[in-house]
Parts: structure tokens; C-alpha cells; sequence
């Protein structure tokens, strides 16, 4: 359903160009979810921002192609592009507390959603909001609806935030780090609540996160990102249990085993991030990575397989 | 509510009593502001002075003094100038009150609509030359001072081309009632409106671009751009509605000084006799009943102003309102 394709980000900068993206290909299938994972600055938002048609910097570029539904997303005129935000392709941020604009109750905000793309009466947008808030467990859906943001506790606002990009029943989803502002038990019932809506609505959900637990819990099929490319791709379980490059590894490593003995420390990964204005030549993560070789001084590429890895050790493809 | 509107009534009184004791101390009780040796004049007989005190009450002690001349402004009215002795102070200051309003108000619309129109159109085509050369008409208008912008207005409006089409309409200076007729009120008036609104459209113009363009950066115009709404239908519902929640406070307290005397320049230059122009006239010759009771008229509204605002404030944003 959305296919992109070598996609690349980058914004002109004084210190020069800025590669946030670097030739990023993947697939979205219909009713599936996929896992973007990736520590701050690796690319993760802004890839997805890009596929929003949302990056309105003067100073980025966008190359490449994304496609949706078969339609090419990149050059798209705004105009067209807005018909399809908020009906075909919703998003969810980051942080519940600033994402709705604090002078609307809730309910007018997800019934100016619903009136923007549907030809209906203001009375039924709102009872359609009112379902919605039912449907994302909001208790008491009719008197929560005239509530304003600042009424409402952060996990009822991020759920606020669910139904309104529910309301146009879209085919895709993309939530970036809907969990990462709340606290833990709030974080599974978000979850919950997102695989539940996932199956009623049958939308294809894109869930970006730098957090592996959160990926194990939720994903169908995972994506790792690094330094503005994807590092590896696979399904879950294949990925978790089987990890083919070093950073992968190298992150799952860094949780702390829930079984055996403790360790004393965890396992860091040592160096910092590449610098998005002077990347190594040859694989990004090769300044970190314990296994370097000859190799790796050329850029890996990702394989054709469904479980693949950009990296020359054996087995990784 | 009720309880609100006692809460600021109260405020109110409290601020105005204040405010009178300030003015009343610096003008009657500060060391060397005898106000019997300045009635007297220079080089007056200490037999004079002693007549001069007991004539205007000044040798009684100082609260005495201070709640005669409350009782004379507020219960009987009766207040006289110090300069010229028969002039009753409470109805030459209600006098001014009308011609003050109606030279704010006035200004006031003219400055909020066009400061809006300006800010926004500026704000929605951020860094385009529309945008540079309104900012700069906004610094223009800020720059020039109000007594040499309204003596301009009048060389070109009254002199030099009032003989032509563009501005014979305009009347001569001074104030006309506006129940004596509500177009001759609103012609002269014109030309001191826009004179003192233009400062204010240049200001608030330019604060209100800054504060929208800040909003358009902020987490929920984000998720209105994610909703597939207009970008005007942003600019206007999501970032400007949030924006003049500032865009108030900042009209409360301009808006409540101008009431209060601070359109004084604008008033001397168009001939206008209002609070400011009678402050001033006052303030030239000491004459201390006008300068108290117009000081304690200009707290009033203030006050007054600024519980306006916070009514508005109720309006526009629903984290200041109770539940």
C-alpha cells in the first residue's frame, strides 16, 4: 500500500548539507504494523514526516519516490496532499500535552477533523466523536467530549489524539512514539488500545519508537534505523531472536536480561551517533562497530531478503 | 461570578485609595511641597502665607486635609480648583471624560483591526517582500512621535490641502458632542484617530506576526497540518485564537493609560479638552483638586481596563476559567 522507495532528506544548513535521510526503501502492507526503531536523530520521524508531505522547511529536499495507494506522494501540490492527511494517512505525536490546541474542547477538534473531509452535519460530527471517545475508552465519551486539553490527564489526551486521527477511518497510521511522554502502565493500556483500533479499522500502522520494548509488544514486521538508513529488516521474531547486524545486536544487548545472573553494567554501545553533516564513508555505524573489517570502508547495502541486514559480516544477508 | 465582580470592585477601591494617598502625599506632605507658598506666590509675607493657609484649609493636619478633599470629590461634588476659586473640579473633569473616550475607542478599533489584518497578512507570508515592507510601515509608525505626526496631519489637512477635494471635509480642531450630531463628532475626530493609532498599529502589528509565527512552530499546529485542515484555516483558527490571548494583555494596559491621560499629546495637538489636556493645564499651575481627582479618574479606569481584560482573557482562554 505505501511503497517507498530510495527516499532521501536532506536540509541545507550553513555548515552545508545536512543528510537526514540517505536513500531509505520500504513497504507498508495493508492491516499490518511495522516497527521503526532507531536511537534520536537516526531518521526515524523525519522519514515518516516525509511521507506526511509535513517537512515544510524551505531549506529540505526531498528525493525520491513514495508511493501510496499507487499515488506518487513526492511533488505532490499541497491541495491534493491535504485531502489525503487526516482521511487517508493520520498521525499520532509524541507529546499528548501540546498536540491538541488548548483553546478547543476535544470534541471540536475531532469533529473540525471529520467536517474537513466528509460532507455531513455539525450534529453528526459530533456524535461521531462522541463514539470515537467511547471507542478509545474514554469514560463518560458525552461530557469528556466538551472537555478542554488542560481538563484531561496525558494518557486521556494521547487518547483524544487516537480518535481524532481514527476519525477519518485512514488506511494508514503512523504513530511517532505515541507511548514515549507517558508513564509505564499508561504505556501498555496505549498499546492495547492501538492494536485493538489497528484490527477494528483495519489500518496499516506505521509505529515509530526508540524503544525495544515497546517494538517486541506491538510489531508485526521491524525496521532499525541508523544514521539515516535502515540497518535491518525482518519480521519480529526473526529479528529479536536472530539479530544479523552488529547494532541491532549491540541494542538488544543493552537490555538488562530479565533471567540469570545480572550484570554489573549494561552493555553500552561505545562512540556517539554519526554527525549528520560529516557521515563516514562506507557503512555509518563502522566507527562504533567491534567487528570492523576491510570491507566496510564501502557502503553495505541491504539485502533482498525479508530478513536482511546492511552489512558485509557472513550471515548477515 | 457575582463573587468575582465584588472581588475586582473591591480590587478596584483599593487601588484608587491607593493611588490618592500616593498622590496626595507628594503633593501636600513631601519636605519642601508647601502648596500654601506656591498659591502665595514668590516672596509672599509670612502674614500672607498664614491667611493663604487657614483660606484653603491647609493648616489642618494632614488626614483631615486629605478626607476633606475625598469627601468633596466623591459625596458632595464640590471640589474647587485652587487657581481659579469658583471652579467646580468634579464637573470640568467629567466634562473631559467623553471627549477622552471617544478619541480612544475610536483609535483603539482602528488599531486592532488593522494591527490584526497587518500581523496576520505579515505572519501568513512570512519573509516575502509583503511581509518586509509591512514590518517596515510597522517601524515606521512606531517611530514617528504622535505631536509631530498630528502637527503634520494638520499643516496638511487644515493648511496646506484642505482647500483640495482630499480634505476640505476635514473640520476645524476641537471637540463636537456627539449628541449635538454624530457626523460632525465623527469628522473631527478622523484624522485624531488614525494619529494616534498608528503608533499602536505598528506595534501591535509587529508583536502579533512575532507571536504567530512562534505559534505556527508550536506541537498543535502540527497536528491541525496532520489533519489535512487549510493553512489559512490554521493561520486563523489554530495560531492566531491562540495568539491574542497576549495580544490582550498587552491592549488592557495600553488602552487603560490612554483612558487615563496618556493620549495628553494627541489631545494638545487637536485641540481636544480631554483628561489629558486637563491634567496637564492642571499640572502646569499646581493646581492640586484637578491633578487628584484626574489622577484618581485615570486609576479608575485602569482598573477598569484591566478587569475588561480579564474578562476577555475568560473568553478567549479556557485555562483561566473556573469550573
Amino acid at each position: 500500500m505505501l511503497e517507498v522507495r530510495d527516499l532521501r532528506v536532506s536540509f541545507s544548513s550553513e555548515q552545508g548539507l545536512m543528510r537526514a535521510i540517505d536513500g531509505v526503501s520500504f513497504t507498508v502492507g495493508e492491516g499490518e504494523i511495522l516497527g521503526l526503531v532507531g536511537e534520536s536523530g537516526s531518521g526515524k520521524t523525519v522519514s515518516l514526516l516525509a511521507v506526511m508531505g509535513l517537512i515544510n522547511d524551505p531549506n529540505a529536499v526531498i528525493e525520491g519516490s513514495i508511493k501510496f495507494k499507487g499515488r506518487e506522494l513526492v511533488g505532490m501540490p499541497n491541495a491534493e496532499m491535504r485531502k489525503l492527511r487526516g482521511r487517508e494517512i493520520a498521525m499520532i505525536f509524541q507529546d499528548p500535552m501540546t498536540a491538541l490546541t488548548p483553546v478547543y474542547t476535544i470534541g471540536w477538534q475531532i469533529a473540525e477533523q471529520i467536517l474537513q473531509h466528509q460532507n455531513i452535519s455539525k450534529s453528526a460530527a459530533r456524535q461521531k466523536a462522541i463514539d470515537l471517545l467511547a471507542e478509545v475508552n474514554i469514560p463518560n465519551p458525552a461530557d469528556a467530549i466538551d472537555r478542554y486539553p488542560h481538563q484531561l490527564s496525558g494518557g486521556m489526551r494521547q487518547r483524544a489524539v487516537i480518535a481524532m486521527a481514527l476519525s477519518c477511518n485512514p488506511s494508514l497510521l503512523v504513530a511517532d512514539e505515541p507511548t514515549t511522554a507517558l508513564d509505564v502502565t499508561v504505556q501498555a493500556q496505549i498499546l492495547d488500545l492501538v492494536r485493538k483500533l489497528q484490527r477494528n479499522h483495519k489500518s496499516a500502522v506505521v509505529f515509530i519508537t526508540h524503544d525495544m520494548g515497546v517494538i517486541a509488544e506491538i510489531a508485526d514486521r521491524v525496521m532499525v534505523m541508523y544514521g539515516g538508513r535502515i540497518v535491518e529488516r525482518g519480521l519480529r521474531n526473526e529479528l529479536f531472536l536472530n539479530p544479523k547486524h552488529p547494532y541491532t545486536k549491540a541494542l538488544l544487548d543493552s537490555i538488562p536480561p530479565l533471567e540469570g545472573e545480572k550484570p554489573k553494567r549494561l552493555r553500552a554501545i561505545s562512540g556517539s551517533p554519526p554527525s549528520l553533516l560529516n557521515r563516514p564513508t562506507g557503512c555509518c555505524f563502522g566507527p562504533r562497530c567491534v567487528f570492523r573489517f576491510d570491507a566496510c570502508s564501502a557502503q553495505p547495502e541491504l539485502g533482498k531478503l525479508e530478513h536482511s541486514a546492511a552489512c558485509f559480516l557472513e550471515g548477515a544477508r | 461570578m457575582f463573587l468575582a465582580i465584588i472581588q475586582r470592585l473591591w480590587q478596584m477601591l483599593f487601588v484608587m485609595f491607593g493611588i490618592s494617598v500616593l498622590v496626595f502625599l507628594i503633593f501636600f506632605a513631601t519636605p519642601g511641597a508647601d502648596p500654601a507658598s506656591r498659591i502665595a506666590g514668590r516672596g509672599a509675607s509670612a502674614e500672607i502665607l498664614e491667611a493663604v493657609r487657614k483660606s484653603f484649609g491647609l493648616d489642618q493636619p494632614i488626614y483631615v486635609q486629605y478626607f476633606t478633599m475625598m469627601k468633596k470629590i466623591f459625596i458632595t461634588g464640590d471640589l474647587t480648583s485652587f487657581v481659579n476659586r469658583g471652579w467646580k473640579v468634579v464637573p470640568a473633569v467629567l466634562d473631559t471624560i467623553p471627549v477622552t473616550i471617544s478619541l480612544v475607542m475610536g483609535a483603539a478599533i482602528l488599531w486592532v483591526v488593522f494591527s490584526m489584518i497587518i500581523g496576520t497578512v505579515a505572519a501568513a507570508t512570512k519573509d516575502s517582500w509583503l511581509d518586509r515592507s509591512l514590518m517596515i510601515l510597522g517601524l515606521i509608525g512606531i517611530s514617528m512621535p504622535v505631536f509631530w505626526l498630528g502637527e503634520v496631519m494638520n499643516l496638511v489637512t487644515q493648511s496646506r490641502f484642505h482647500d483640495t477635494w482630499m480634505f476640505s471635509w476635514v473640520p476645524p480642531l476641537g471637540y463636537k458632542n456627539f449628541t449635538d450630531g454624530p457626523k460632525a463628532w465623527f469628522l473631527t475626530l478622523v484624522i485624531p484617530w488614525f494619529t494616534l493609532a498608528i503608533l499602536y498599529i505598528g506595534l501591535y502589528g509587529r508583536v502579533l506576526r512575532a507571536n504567530l509565527i512562534e505559534a505556527m512552530q508550536e506541537d498543535f499546529v502540527r497536528t491541525a497540518r496532520a489533519k489535512g485542515l487549510s493553512e489559512t484555516r490554521i493561520l486563523l483558527r489554530h495560531a492566531l485564537r491562540t495568539s491574542l490571548i497576549s495580544f490582550v494583555t498587552l491592549f488592557g494596559l495600553d488602552f487603560g493609560a490612554l483612558v487615563g491621560g496618556s493620549a495628553l499629546l494627541t489631545e494638545v495637538v487637536f485641540n481636544l479638552h480631554g483628561i489629558g489636556k486637563l491634567t496637564y493645564d492642571a499640572l502646569l499651575n499646581l493646581d492640586l483638586p484637578i491633578i487628584m481627582t484626574t489622577v484618581i479618574f485615570a486609576s479608575f479606569f485602569v482598573v477598569m481596563a484591566n478587569a475588561l481584560v480579564d474578562v476577555l482573557y475568560i473568553v478567549l482562554d479556557p485555562r483561566v476559567r473556573k469550573a
